[in-house]
């Protein structure tokens, strides 16, 4: 298992100097950083210095050196939009859309799981048609509308809810959490729903198919035939087996939510890391965005990992060396 | 008194195109310490009447009708939760698949204390106990250090041994066996009967055993009752039912199953079943397509096939340092000649290394050491994809799932049609779809299965969809690995006669691997026994059976279930 880990750890660096490639490379070919920079009265020999000053004359390896090493000290710079350094425009924005990721990630757990179960034991039942139906509406409406409607409903017509922003935020050190007061768990309901709505539905759609497979398999047959309680063939025995699929796909889907908070946080004018990478596009603030790159990759790359060891905990299959467990 | 009791049983499954009746007026009664054989090739309803008596039927399988007591209490009309309290507890089963049988993700022990504390009134460590002591019984070696492990730690014998454990958690009086060997070795197979008929006779339960191997039933039971398309045709004690049976279907059944002790020319077929589907329309084979190009041009004389200190290894621990990695022989200096015309046969049990060999003959694996002469070329050192596809053409393979081993997406037409294509057999579209027909035509199928999909055949009829497309390259060598061991005794005297029809009229060389040492005895000129990766005899068929040679060979002719050794009453 270590050494499984240590593998993984070493692709894992491999990915993440790729990304930084790419990221790097957003300097050198989306514009010219100097003109980014500088005024347009700048003459030749003052663009001719700040290029020496910065390093831009040095060759393209040491360039690239010197950008993944300040990168992996949280150094990517100064934003040229806000003139500040970009870790610390990141920081700043990172706790709102962790918060909120993670908070639509256990929605879409905490309803998606049980729905599915439901929906796989009782397939016949006029609810479960219903469940699927009105799944079939959270896939197909994109993420911004059912935003909208949720602000015209909850926050327009019977005023329930805020519409935009964070509420109140308390301040634990260098975090900062919405969790803790009225206003700001108030706030997040909504934007927190549509970002698990799509989740929530393919979580509930793949725990349906996959118990129904295992339901049909000879180990539940046999559950049955020695007296078993349907509790226990259903939640000990046939749940737990479809967990694996479940972990990848929750897996991938937590690193997707994070990376594309972008709508939601737009449409509720959430104060988070999407917000800030829109507005880098527009003003091409080109640290920011290659800052917003890395980390997102960085994020998808710790989720595969805590995935991987996961099957480890869930499957006892895959504990052994995997070669010689071909029967 | 009678233990289990089943009365004019009537099982059937309303579908949109009109119900269909699984089973119809059967009457079985198990006694007490007997073991009743339920015998019946498949769809004939023997497991139907096994679910239904647990309480088990798939939706939308219903009883329609009869009766079932369980020690003359009506256990049938029971509610849910009272018929789920009765499973388990005073009926048993035990199902096909130990493979699939448990729950992949917890131990053994937490299957069985679960089930144990279910039903019987202990605490958390004497359940624990318990379930220690019944894998003992089973005989299960080393049960405290094994209870801890996963049901993918064991072989596939232990595993059976693990659920029988299940089964007799809380000493039920009526155990289900459910075909309990099919999927087992011989060997494994006859330790496990002998279990079976141990626990019957020391805790005195009913059993009733269903499967269509006969010699299964020889074995262990004591009567036997005879399923055919829903129906019950004949019951009565095992000796009576096996030696002089009633029925004209038992008879045919019985006479198709291969003969372990003496070698015919052909298959006796199961005559009672009405279109059997033989009707091969026999081809002039000298002017056929399928008989041209038979000269491979290279007027090679010797032995077709000769295999030479051939080796296959598996990594099993992989490792960054060459010597720290650790390999698994699967195939250890083996060699042995198939000569032109002959049926090479090698038995052995799962994991001996028969497919290995068969699968690095036709280039699927390539062999660690040692070569493969095809016709005096040894196929190890051949570098170009043209040469290959030269050799690829004269040798095919009939795989044993007939399920599994044709595209379901695919028309037959398209499968059997594409070696013809790839290989560039035949000059036109049209000439290729006349191949096609006649092949299908040949193995007994009729021109028009061309039009259709897999799915609309049988297991023997896909198994015949394979035959023709491994003819289809018109090759002179032909790997039958275990085709028939997914079939039916009927269907498997069909395929069977087949290929020897086609063996002997296109004069193919045939590498032919199974398991069933009567079904060996019947088609090969020459075996191979293995063991471990081992070749450990080659000999003449006949020769083999009378006279075997190495021990193991005596070993697994002494295991071979035979109608004759009937189980003392």
């Amino acid at each position: 298992m270590i050494s499984f880990i240590v593998k993984r750890l070493l692709q894992s660096v491999l990915v993440m100097l790729t990304v930084a490639f790419v990221a790097f490379a957003l300097f050198n070919y989306v514009g010219d950083p100097i003109s980014n920079m500088v005024g347009q009265d700048t003459t030749f020999a003052e663009r001719e210095q700040l290029r020496e000053q910065l390093g831009l004359n040095d060759p393209f390896i040491v360039q690239f050196g010197r950008f993944v090493g300040k990168a992996v000290q949280g150094d990517f710079g100064l934003s040229y939009h806000h003139k500040q350094p970009v870790s610390d425009l990141i920081a700043e924005r990172m706790p709102a859309t962790l918060e909120l990721s993670f908070i639509s990630a256990l929605m879409s757990l905490l309803l998606g799981i049980p729905l599915g179960v439901y929906t796989a034991l009782h397939r016949d039942s006029i609810i479960s048609k219903l469940i699927m139906t009105g799944s079939l509406i959270g896939v197909s409406l994109p993420t911004f509308l059912i935003g909208i409607l949720m602000i015209l409903l909850f926050g327009v017509v019977w005023r329930v809810l805020p519409t935009f922003g964070r509420g109140d935020v308390v301040h634990l050190g260098w975090w900062s959490t919405g969790l803790l007061t009225e206003s700001g768990l108030k706030s997040i309901i909504m934007p927190a729903f549509t970002l698990a709505l799509f989740q929530m539905t393919l979580i509930m759609r793949l725990v349906r198919a996959e118990m129904l497979e295992i339901l049909r398999t000879d180990f539940i047959k046999f559950a049955r035939a020695r007296g078993l309680p349907k509790r226990s063939v259903n939640y000990r025995h046939a749940l737990k087996n479809t967990l694996v699929p479940v972990i990848t796909i929750t897996g991938l889907q937590i690193g997707s939510i994070i990376a594309f908070a972008i709508i939601t946080e737009s449409v509720f004018q959430w104060p988070g890391m999407g917000l800030l990478f829109i507005q880098a596009i527009s003003d091409v603030d080109i640290p920011i965005m290659a800052a917003y790159l890395v980390m997102i990759a960085l994020f998808f790359v710790v989720i595969n990992l805590i995935v991987d060891v996961l099957y480890f905990l869930v499957d006892p299959r895959l504990r052994v060396d995997r070669v010689s467990s071909g029967r | 008194m009678t233990l289990l009791e089943v009365k004019d049983l009537r099982i059937e499954f309303p579908s949109r195109r009109g119900t269909m009746v699984a089973v119809d007026k059967v009457n079985l009664h198990v006694n007490p310490g007997e073991v009743l054989g339920v015998v019946g090739e498949s769809g004939a309803g023997k497991s139907t009447i096994g679910n239904a008596v647990i309480g088990l039927l798939e939706p939308p399988g219903r009883m329609a009708a009869g009766e079932v007591y369980l020690q003359g209490e009506r256990i049938d009309n029971l509610s849910d939760n009272a018929k789920r309290k009765l499973r388990g507890k005073r009926i048993g089963m035990i199902f096909q698949d130990p493979l699939t049988s448990l729950d992949p993700l917890q131990t053994i022990e937490k299957q069985l204390v679960e089930t144990i504390l279910l039903h019987l009134d202990l605490n958390e460590n004497e359940a624990q106990q318990r379930a220690v002591d019944l894998l003992r019984q089973v005989g299960i070696p080393d049960p405290d250090h094994r209870v801890k492990q996963y049901p993918h730690q064991f072989s596939g014998g232990m595993r059976q041994r693990v659920v029988i454990a299940l089964a007799l958690c809380a000493e039920p009086e009526v155990i289900i066996a459910d075909e309990p060997t099919t999927a087992l070795d011989v060997s494994i197979q006859a330790q496990i009967l002998e279990l079976i008929k141990k626990l019957c006779i020391e805790k005195n339960v009913g059993m009733m055993i269903i499967t269509h191997d006969m010699g299964v039933i020889a074995d262990v039971t004591d009567r036997v009752a005879v399923m055919y398309r829903g129906n019950l045709v004949e019951e009565g004690p095992t000796a009576k039912i096996l030696g002089d049976p009633d029925h004209p279907y038992t008879q045919s059944l019985i006479s198709a199953v291969p003969r372990p002790d003496k070698r015919l020319d052909r298959f006796p077929l199961v005559e009672y079943i009405e279109s059997a589907g033989d009707a091969k329309k026999s081809l002039d084979v000298a002017n056929h397509w399928l008989g041209q190009a038979r000269d491979f041009g290279d007027h090679y004389t010797g032995p077709l096939i000769h295999v030479e200190n051939l080796y296959m290894r598996f990594l099993t621990k992989n490792s960054m340092f060459k010597s720290k990695r650790e390999y698994f022989d699967a195939v250890k200096d083996a060699n042995f000649e198939i000569n032109s015309g002959e049926i090479f046969g090698l038995v052995g049990e799962s994991g001996s290394g028969k497919s290995t060999i068969a699968r690095m003959i036709s280039g699927l694996y390539t062999p660690a050491e040692g070569s493969i002469y095809f016709a005096g070329t040894d196929l190890t050192q051949i570098t170009t994809e043209k040469k290959r596809d030269y050799f690829r053409r004269q040798m095919q393979m009939i795989f044993q799932d007939p399920f599994s081993s044709l595209n379901p997406r695919k028309k037959v037409l398209d499968i059997v049609a594409e070696p013809i294509r790839f290989h560039g057999l035949a000059s036109s579209r049209a000439e290729t779809e006349t191949i096609v027909r006649d092949l299908l035509d040949h193995v007994g199928l009729g021109d028009k299965a061309a039009l259709k999909y897999p799915h609309e055949f049988s297991g023997g009829q896909r198994q015949r969809i394979s035959i023709a497309r491994a003819l289809a390259t018109r090759p002179r060598f032909l790997i039958c690995d275990e085709p028939t061991s997914a079939l039916d005794v009927s269907i498997q005297a069909q395929i069977l006669n087949l290929l020897k029809d086609l063996q002997a009229e296109l004069g193919l060389t045939m590498l032919f691997i199974s398991h069933d040492l009567p079904v060996i005895r019947q088609m090969c000129d020459k075996v191979g026994v293995m063991r471990h990766g081992q070749l450990l005899e080659v000999a003449d068929t006949e020769q083999l059976f009378e006279n075997p040679q190495h021990e193991y060979s005596q070993h697994l002719l002494e295991l071979m279930p035979k109608l004759s050794n009937v189980k003392a009453a």
